[in-house]
Protein backbone atom coordinates (compact mmCIF):
# COMPACT_ATOMS: atom_id res chain seq x y z
CA UNK A 1 0.00 0.00 0.00
CA UNK A 2 1.11 3.82 -0.45
CA UNK A 3 2.38 5.08 2.90
CA UNK A 4 -0.35 7.77 2.68
CA UNK A 5 -2.91 5.13 2.92
CA UNK A 6 -1.40 2.84 5.01
CA UNK A 7 -1.37 6.00 8.02
CA UNK A 8 -4.72 6.45 6.98
CA UNK A 9 -5.79 3.25 7.72
CA UNK A 10 -3.79 2.99 10.84
CA UNK A 11 -5.30 6.04 12.19
CA UNK A 12 -8.82 5.06 11.21
CA UNK A 13 -8.11 1.65 13.19
CA UNK A 14 -7.26 3.67 16.21
CA UNK A 15 -9.95 5.31 16.42
CA UNK A 16 -12.37 2.59 16.16
CA UNK A 17 -10.54 1.12 19.13
CA UNK A 18 -11.34 4.39 20.90
CA UNK A 19 -15.00 4.13 20.32
CA UNK A 20 -14.05 0.10 22.20
CA UNK A 21 -12.74 1.50 24.84
CA UNK A 22 -15.13 4.23 25.77
CA UNK A 23 -18.25 2.09 25.22
CA UNK A 24 -16.63 -0.88 27.39
CA UNK A 25 -17.23 0.91 30.64
CA UNK A 26 -20.44 0.87 32.64
CA UNK A 27 -21.23 4.80 34.04
CA UNK A 28 -19.63 4.60 37.34
CA UNK A 29 -22.38 6.43 39.02
CA UNK A 30 -24.85 3.93 39.06
CA UNK A 31 -25.13 0.14 40.27
CA UNK A 32 -26.52 -3.24 38.26
CA UNK A 33 -30.05 -1.82 39.06
CA UNK A 34 -30.14 1.44 37.36
CA UNK A 35 -30.19 3.04 40.67
CA UNK A 36 -27.66 6.10 41.24
CA UNK A 37 -25.60 5.79 44.15
CA UNK A 38 -23.89 8.93 45.31
CA UNK A 39 -20.71 11.06 44.44
CA UNK A 40 -18.06 7.86 44.08
CA UNK A 41 -15.22 9.04 45.82
CA UNK A 42 -13.55 6.70 47.69
CA UNK A 43 -11.52 4.28 45.59
CA UNK A 44 -12.79 1.22 46.79
CA UNK A 45 -16.14 2.16 45.35
CA UNK A 46 -14.77 2.39 42.04
CA UNK A 47 -12.91 -0.79 42.54
CA UNK A 48 -15.93 -2.27 43.76
CA UNK A 49 -17.95 -0.82 40.74
CA UNK A 50 -14.98 -1.69 38.18
CA UNK A 51 -15.50 -5.34 39.74
CA UNK A 52 -19.17 -6.01 39.17
CA UNK A 53 -18.59 -4.79 35.65
CA UNK A 54 -16.39 -7.10 34.78
CA UNK A 55 -18.19 -9.65 36.53
CA UNK A 56 -21.60 -8.53 34.42
CA UNK A 57 -19.51 -8.44 31.01
CA UNK A 58 -18.46 -12.07 32.03
CA UNK A 59 -21.46 -13.59 32.35
CA UNK A 60 -24.54 -14.23 30.52
CA UNK A 61 -27.81 -12.19 30.58
CA UNK A 62 -31.53 -12.75 29.43
CA UNK A 63 -31.48 -9.88 27.82
CA UNK A 64 -29.45 -7.66 24.90
CA UNK A 65 -28.21 -4.32 26.38
CA UNK A 66 -25.49 -3.01 25.28
CA UNK A 67 -25.64 0.16 27.93
CA UNK A 68 -27.60 0.76 30.38
CA UNK A 69 -31.19 0.94 29.16
CA UNK A 70 -29.81 0.52 25.45
CA UNK A 71 -30.84 -2.63 24.18
CA UNK A 72 -33.91 -5.15 23.80
CA UNK A 73 -35.41 -7.86 25.97
CA UNK A 74 -34.47 -11.50 25.02
CA UNK A 75 -37.47 -14.65 25.47
CA UNK A 76 -37.04 -16.71 28.33
CA UNK A 77 -37.82 -20.25 27.50
CA UNK A 78 -38.47 -22.79 30.18
CA UNK A 79 -39.85 -26.11 30.35
CA UNK A 80 -40.62 -27.56 33.81
CA UNK A 81 -43.33 -30.60 34.72
CA UNK A 82 -46.26 -27.69 34.02
CA UNK A 83 -44.83 -27.56 30.51
CA UNK A 84 -43.46 -24.52 28.62
CA UNK A 85 -43.48 -20.82 29.54
CA UNK A 86 -42.53 -18.71 27.28
CA UNK A 87 -42.17 -14.38 28.71
CA UNK A 88 -39.89 -11.71 27.71
CA UNK A 89 -36.78 -11.29 29.97
CA UNK A 90 -38.25 -7.74 30.95
CA UNK A 91 -40.77 -9.29 32.99
CA UNK A 92 -38.14 -10.61 35.37
CA UNK A 93 -36.66 -7.53 36.35
CA UNK A 94 -39.90 -6.72 38.16
CA UNK A 95 -39.92 -9.43 40.79
CA UNK A 96 -41.69 -12.97 40.45
CA UNK A 97 -42.76 -13.54 36.89
CA UNK A 98 -46.31 -15.51 36.47
CA UNK A 99 -46.64 -18.42 33.85
CA UNK A 100 -48.92 -21.05 33.83
CA UNK A 101 -49.54 -21.38 37.58
CA UNK A 102 -45.83 -21.72 38.40
CA UNK A 103 -43.85 -18.09 39.49
CA UNK A 104 -40.28 -17.73 38.56
CA UNK A 105 -37.70 -15.41 39.18
CA UNK A 106 -34.16 -14.37 38.41
CA UNK A 107 -31.52 -14.47 40.80
CA UNK A 108 -27.51 -14.10 40.49
CA UNK A 109 -28.30 -14.59 36.37
CA UNK A 110 -30.49 -17.82 37.10
CA UNK A 111 -33.95 -18.67 36.76
CA UNK A 112 -35.29 -20.36 39.70
CA UNK A 113 -39.14 -21.91 40.58
CA UNK A 114 -40.42 -19.82 43.72
CA UNK A 115 -43.72 -20.08 45.02
CA UNK A 116 -46.80 -16.95 45.16
CA UNK A 117 -44.51 -14.50 47.34
CA UNK A 118 -41.26 -15.35 45.82
CA UNK A 119 -39.76 -17.77 48.13
CA UNK A 120 -36.46 -20.16 46.49
CA UNK A 121 -38.72 -23.59 47.03
CA UNK A 122 -35.92 -26.18 48.17
CA UNK A 123 -35.83 -29.62 46.04
CA UNK A 124 -34.78 -31.84 49.10
CA UNK A 125 -31.18 -32.71 47.85
CA UNK A 126 -30.29 -28.72 49.28
CA UNK A 127 -30.61 -27.23 45.57
CA UNK A 128 -32.92 -24.69 44.49
CA UNK A 129 -35.83 -25.75 42.52
CA UNK A 130 -35.17 -24.80 38.40
CA UNK A 131 -36.99 -25.44 35.54
CA UNK A 132 -34.84 -26.65 32.51
CA UNK A 133 -33.97 -23.24 30.94
CA UNK A 134 -33.90 -22.90 26.66
CA UNK A 135 -34.15 -19.47 27.00
CA UNK A 136 -32.66 -17.04 23.81
CA UNK A 137 -29.73 -15.55 25.76
CA UNK A 138 -27.39 -12.95 24.71
CA UNK A 139 -24.41 -15.68 23.69
CA UNK A 140 -27.27 -18.00 22.12
CA UNK A 141 -28.85 -14.63 20.65
CA UNK A 142 -24.90 -13.95 19.26
CA UNK A 143 -24.19 -16.79 18.32
CA UNK A 144 -27.14 -17.13 15.68
CA UNK A 145 -26.63 -14.16 14.59
CA UNK A 146 -22.98 -15.20 13.62
CA UNK A 147 -23.85 -18.15 12.41
CA UNK A 148 -26.61 -16.06 9.75
CA UNK A 149 -23.16 -13.85 8.94
CA UNK A 150 -21.13 -16.70 8.36
CA UNK A 151 -23.56 -18.20 5.98
CA UNK A 152 -24.58 -15.44 3.99
CA UNK A 153 -20.77 -14.30 4.03
CA UNK A 154 -19.30 -18.38 2.20
CA UNK A 155 -22.87 -18.11 0.25
CA UNK A 156 -21.83 -15.07 -1.30
CA UNK A 157 -17.78 -16.19 -1.33
CA UNK A 158 -19.47 -19.26 -3.85
CA UNK A 159 -21.00 -17.20 -5.99
CA UNK A 160 -18.08 -14.75 -6.95
CA UNK A 161 -16.97 -18.06 -8.46
CA UNK A 162 -16.36 -16.48 -12.16
CA UNK A 163 -14.79 -20.02 -13.63
CA UNK A 164 -12.34 -21.21 -11.23
CA UNK A 165 -10.96 -17.46 -10.36
CA UNK A 166 -12.93 -15.67 -7.66
CA UNK A 167 -14.11 -12.28 -7.30
CA UNK A 168 -14.32 -9.80 -4.41
CA UNK A 169 -15.07 -10.93 -1.23
CA UNK A 170 -14.42 -14.11 -2.72
CA UNK A 171 -10.59 -13.47 -3.37
CA UNK A 172 -10.14 -12.22 0.65
CA UNK A 173 -11.36 -15.58 1.50
CA UNK A 174 -10.36 -17.96 -0.57
CA UNK A 175 -6.41 -17.69 0.56
CA UNK A 176 -7.26 -18.27 4.08
CA UNK A 177 -9.58 -21.87 2.89
CA UNK A 178 -7.02 -22.61 0.41
CA UNK A 179 -4.38 -22.03 3.51
CA UNK A 180 -6.64 -24.47 5.98
CA UNK A 181 -6.37 -26.74 3.32
CA UNK A 182 -3.10 -27.43 2.56
CA UNK A 183 -1.17 -26.16 5.64
CA UNK A 184 -3.61 -27.80 8.31
CA UNK A 185 -5.81 -30.06 6.65
CA UNK A 186 -3.59 -32.29 4.27
CA UNK A 187 -0.15 -32.15 6.56
CA UNK A 188 -2.08 -33.72 9.51
CA UNK A 189 -5.11 -35.90 8.08
CA UNK A 190 -3.29 -37.05 4.80
CA UNK A 191 -4.21 -36.14 1.06
CA UNK A 192 -6.47 -39.58 1.04
CA UNK A 193 -9.06 -38.75 3.80
CA UNK A 194 -8.61 -34.58 4.30
CA UNK A 195 -11.64 -33.61 2.09
CA UNK A 196 -14.29 -35.38 4.78
CA UNK A 197 -12.94 -33.34 7.97
CA UNK A 198 -12.74 -29.83 5.55
CA UNK A 199 -16.51 -28.79 6.23
CA UNK A 200 -15.34 -29.03 9.87
CA UNK A 201 -12.54 -27.33 9.92
CA UNK A 202 -13.57 -24.62 8.02
CA UNK A 203 -16.71 -24.24 10.04
CA UNK A 204 -14.77 -24.10 13.14
CA UNK A 205 -12.02 -22.02 12.11
CA UNK A 206 -14.43 -19.19 11.00
CA UNK A 207 -17.04 -19.69 13.30
CA UNK A 208 -14.23 -19.25 16.58
CA UNK A 209 -13.03 -16.17 14.50
CA UNK A 210 -15.99 -14.61 14.39
CA UNK A 211 -17.06 -15.47 17.81
CA UNK A 212 -13.64 -14.23 19.32
CA UNK A 213 -14.02 -11.02 16.98
CA UNK A 214 -17.54 -9.99 18.06
CA UNK A 215 -16.14 -10.34 21.37
CA UNK A 216 -14.04 -7.31 20.72
CA UNK A 217 -16.88 -5.18 20.01
CA UNK A 218 -18.23 -2.55 21.93
CA UNK A 219 -21.09 -4.25 22.32
CA UNK A 220 -20.07 -5.96 25.16
CA UNK A 221 -20.75 -10.01 23.95
CA UNK A 222 -18.51 -12.39 25.58
CA UNK A 223 -19.16 -15.79 23.62
CA UNK A 224 -16.34 -17.83 23.51
CA UNK A 225 -15.17 -16.52 27.07
CA UNK A 226 -17.97 -19.04 28.40
CA UNK A 227 -16.94 -22.63 29.62
CA UNK A 228 -20.68 -23.36 28.37
CA UNK A 229 -19.60 -22.45 24.37
CA UNK A 230 -16.14 -24.13 24.07
CA UNK A 231 -17.33 -27.11 26.05
CA UNK A 232 -19.77 -27.79 23.27
CA UNK A 233 -16.67 -26.88 20.77
CA UNK A 234 -14.16 -29.52 22.27
CA UNK A 235 -17.02 -31.88 22.42
CA UNK A 236 -17.73 -32.04 18.37
CA UNK A 237 -13.82 -32.54 18.13
CA UNK A 238 -14.06 -35.54 20.65
CA UNK A 239 -17.22 -37.09 18.85
CA UNK A 240 -15.52 -36.65 15.76
CA UNK A 241 -12.57 -38.09 16.82
CA UNK A 242 -13.73 -41.17 18.44
CA UNK A 243 -16.41 -41.69 15.64
CA UNK A 244 -13.24 -42.10 12.86
CA UNK A 245 -11.13 -43.84 14.88
CA UNK A 246 -10.03 -46.81 13.38
CA UNK A 247 -8.46 -49.92 14.57
CA UNK A 248 -4.83 -48.37 14.27
CA UNK A 249 -5.69 -45.73 16.56
CA UNK A 250 -7.15 -48.04 19.12
CA UNK A 251 -4.45 -50.10 19.02
CA UNK A 252 -1.99 -47.28 19.83
CA UNK A 253 -4.17 -46.50 22.68
CA UNK A 254 -4.75 -50.06 24.41
CA UNK A 255 -2.05 -51.70 23.18
CA UNK A 256 1.14 -49.32 21.73
CA UNK A 257 2.79 -51.22 18.90
CA UNK A 258 6.56 -51.22 19.18
CA UNK A 259 7.12 -51.03 23.01
CA UNK A 260 7.71 -54.31 25.51
CA UNK A 261 5.13 -55.31 27.16
CA UNK A 262 5.39 -53.86 30.80
CA UNK A 263 5.19 -50.57 29.17
CA UNK A 264 2.31 -51.20 27.27
CA UNK A 265 0.33 -51.78 30.52
CA UNK A 266 1.67 -48.74 32.06
CA UNK A 267 0.92 -46.83 29.05
CA UNK A 268 -2.77 -47.68 28.41
CA UNK A 269 -4.22 -45.77 31.03
CA UNK A 270 -2.16 -42.76 30.52
CA UNK A 271 -2.99 -42.70 26.57
CA UNK A 272 -6.78 -43.62 28.12
CA UNK A 273 -6.83 -40.71 30.12
CA UNK A 274 -4.76 -38.42 26.81
CA UNK A 275 -8.13 -39.49 25.05
CA UNK A 276 -9.93 -37.24 27.35
CA UNK A 277 -7.41 -34.49 27.91
CA UNK A 278 -6.83 -33.51 24.57
CA UNK A 279 -10.09 -32.27 24.07
CA UNK A 280 -10.14 -30.85 27.61
CA UNK A 281 -7.61 -28.86 26.95
CA UNK A 282 -9.08 -27.27 23.70
CA UNK A 283 -11.82 -26.57 25.56
CA UNK A 284 -9.69 -24.98 28.57
CA UNK A 285 -7.20 -22.92 26.74
CA UNK A 286 -9.97 -21.16 24.85
CA UNK A 287 -12.05 -20.05 26.90
CA UNK A 288 -9.07 -19.24 29.73
CA UNK A 289 -7.31 -16.97 26.45
CA UNK A 290 -10.23 -15.11 25.84
CA UNK A 291 -11.82 -14.12 29.33
CA UNK A 292 -8.47 -13.32 30.16
CA UNK A 293 -7.94 -11.32 27.38
CA UNK A 294 -11.08 -9.57 28.35
CA UNK A 295 -10.54 -9.01 32.05
CA UNK A 296 -7.27 -7.34 31.68
CA UNK A 297 -8.56 -4.79 28.77
CA UNK A 298 -11.54 -4.20 31.34
CA UNK A 299 -9.45 -3.82 34.31
CA UNK A 300 -7.44 -1.45 32.40
CA UNK A 301 -9.75 0.45 31.26
CA UNK A 302 -11.01 0.36 34.98
CA UNK A 303 -7.77 1.66 36.01
CA UNK A 304 -8.36 4.77 34.60
CA UNK A 305 -11.28 5.19 36.63
CA UNK A 306 -9.15 4.43 40.02
CA UNK A 307 -6.59 6.82 39.34
CA UNK A 308 -8.22 9.53 38.46
CA UNK A 309 -5.57 11.49 36.62
CA UNK A 310 -5.10 12.84 33.06
CA UNK A 311 -1.13 11.10 32.78
CA UNK A 312 -2.38 8.18 33.97
CA UNK A 313 -5.56 7.96 32.24
CA UNK A 314 -3.58 8.44 28.83
CA UNK A 315 -0.96 6.08 29.79
CA UNK A 316 -3.93 3.35 30.12
CA UNK A 317 -5.75 4.38 27.57
CA UNK A 318 -2.93 3.74 24.98
CA UNK A 319 -1.76 0.37 26.71
CA UNK A 320 -5.19 -0.35 25.98
CA UNK A 321 -4.98 0.49 22.24
CA UNK A 322 -2.13 -1.57 22.19
CA UNK A 323 -3.72 -4.51 23.88
CA UNK A 324 -6.70 -4.41 22.17
CA UNK A 325 -4.59 -4.73 18.74
CA UNK A 326 -2.92 -8.14 20.44
CA UNK A 327 -6.47 -9.23 21.25
CA UNK A 328 -7.24 -9.43 17.27
CA UNK A 329 -4.06 -11.25 16.77
CA UNK A 330 -5.19 -13.49 19.26
CA UNK A 331 -8.36 -13.70 18.14
CA UNK A 332 -7.29 -15.24 15.18
CA UNK A 333 -4.79 -16.86 16.83
CA UNK A 334 -6.83 -19.10 19.34
CA UNK A 335 -8.96 -20.24 16.09
CA UNK A 336 -5.55 -21.06 14.42
CA UNK A 337 -4.66 -23.66 17.12
CA UNK A 338 -8.14 -25.02 17.62
CA UNK A 339 -8.62 -25.83 14.07
CA UNK A 340 -4.88 -27.19 13.89
CA UNK A 341 -5.37 -29.27 16.90
CA UNK A 342 -8.71 -30.87 16.12
CA UNK A 343 -7.25 -31.78 12.65
CA UNK A 344 -3.88 -33.39 14.52
CA UNK A 345 -6.36 -35.28 16.95
CA UNK A 346 -8.57 -36.59 13.39
CA UNK A 347 -4.99 -37.89 11.60
CA UNK A 348 -4.58 -39.76 14.36
CA UNK A 349 -7.92 -41.29 14.17
CA UNK A 350 -7.77 -41.78 10.71
CA UNK A 351 -3.98 -42.40 10.45
CA UNK A 352 -2.81 -46.27 8.92
CA UNK A 353 -0.56 -48.54 10.03
CA UNK A 354 3.38 -47.83 8.68
CA UNK A 355 5.42 -50.43 9.33
CA UNK A 356 8.25 -48.81 11.33
CA UNK A 357 6.86 -50.26 14.33
CA UNK B 1 -2.99 -13.45 64.80
CA UNK B 2 -2.93 -14.82 61.49
CA UNK B 3 0.16 -15.72 59.61
CA UNK B 4 1.73 -13.51 57.95
CA UNK B 5 3.84 -15.79 55.66
CA UNK B 6 1.72 -18.91 55.01
CA UNK B 7 -1.44 -16.42 54.17
CA UNK B 8 -2.91 -18.54 51.69
CA UNK B 9 -4.27 -15.69 49.52
CA UNK B 10 -0.57 -14.76 49.64
CA UNK B 11 0.30 -18.20 48.56
CA UNK B 12 -1.77 -18.34 45.54
CA UNK B 13 -0.81 -15.07 44.38
CA UNK B 14 3.06 -16.20 44.36
CA UNK B 15 1.76 -19.20 43.08
CA UNK B 16 0.42 -17.18 40.08
CA UNK B 17 3.61 -15.17 39.96
CA UNK B 18 5.76 -18.97 39.59
CA UNK B 19 2.87 -20.10 36.40
CA UNK B 20 3.88 -16.72 34.67
CA UNK B 21 7.61 -17.51 35.03
CA UNK B 22 7.07 -20.82 33.92
CA UNK B 23 5.42 -19.90 30.74
CA UNK B 24 7.71 -16.81 30.16
CA UNK B 25 10.88 -18.76 29.87
CA UNK B 26 9.38 -21.56 28.27
CA UNK B 27 8.31 -19.13 25.67
CA UNK B 28 11.21 -17.21 25.66
CA UNK B 29 13.18 -20.28 24.89
CA UNK B 30 10.40 -21.48 21.54
CA UNK B 31 11.49 -17.49 20.52
CA UNK B 32 15.12 -18.09 20.89
CA UNK B 33 15.68 -21.20 19.17
CA UNK B 34 12.91 -20.32 16.34
CA UNK B 35 15.27 -16.88 16.12
CA UNK B 36 18.40 -19.04 15.73
CA UNK B 37 16.16 -21.53 13.06
CA UNK B 38 15.34 -18.28 11.03
CA UNK B 39 19.22 -17.11 10.83
CA UNK B 40 20.44 -20.15 9.83
CA UNK B 41 17.53 -20.89 6.97
CA UNK B 42 16.29 -17.38 6.33
CA UNK B 43 13.65 -19.32 3.41
CA UNK B 44 12.30 -21.63 5.65
CA UNK B 45 11.19 -18.55 7.92
CA UNK B 46 7.11 -19.35 7.14
CA UNK B 47 7.15 -22.68 8.72
CA UNK B 48 9.60 -21.89 11.66
CA UNK B 49 7.06 -18.61 12.22
CA UNK B 50 3.96 -21.25 12.27
CA UNK B 51 5.80 -23.97 14.64
CA UNK B 52 6.43 -21.02 17.32
CA UNK B 53 3.28 -19.65 17.12
CA UNK B 54 1.79 -23.19 17.94
CA UNK B 55 4.24 -24.11 20.51
CA UNK B 56 3.96 -20.47 21.93
CA UNK B 57 -0.22 -20.78 22.11
CA UNK B 58 0.20 -24.85 23.64
CA UNK B 59 2.67 -22.93 26.76
CA UNK B 60 -0.17 -19.97 27.27
CA UNK B 61 -2.73 -22.65 27.17
CA UNK B 62 -1.59 -24.34 30.21
CA UNK B 63 -0.06 -20.89 31.85
CA UNK B 64 -4.13 -19.79 31.63
CA UNK B 65 -5.33 -22.62 32.45
CA UNK B 66 -2.85 -22.85 36.27
CA UNK B 67 -3.89 -18.84 36.00
CA UNK B 68 -7.55 -19.94 36.18
CA UNK B 69 -7.27 -22.38 38.61
CA UNK B 70 -5.39 -19.89 41.25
Amino acid sequence: MQRKVYTKVLVAIMLLFTFNVNAQHEDSHSDAHGAVTSELSTKDQIKASVDETIQHHLKDSYGFYILHGVGFPLPVILWNDNGLHVFSSSALHHGAVESNGDYFVESHGKIYTTDAEGNLMDDGHGHHVHPLDFSITKNVFTIMLTVLILFFVFKGVAKSYKGQLPTGFGSLMEPIIIFIRDEIAIPNIGEKRHKQFMPFLLTIFFFVWFLNLAGLMPFGMNITGNIAVTFSLAIMTFILTQINGNKNYWGHIFWMPGVPTPMKIILAPIELLGVFIKPFALMIRLYANISAGHIVLMSLIGLMYVFQSYAAGTAFFGLTIFLSLIELLVAALQAYIFTILSALYFGMAVEEAHGDH
Amino acid sequence: MENVILDPEALNLIGAGLVVIGAGIGIGRIGGSAMDAIARQPEATGKIQTAMLIAAALIEGIGFAALFAV
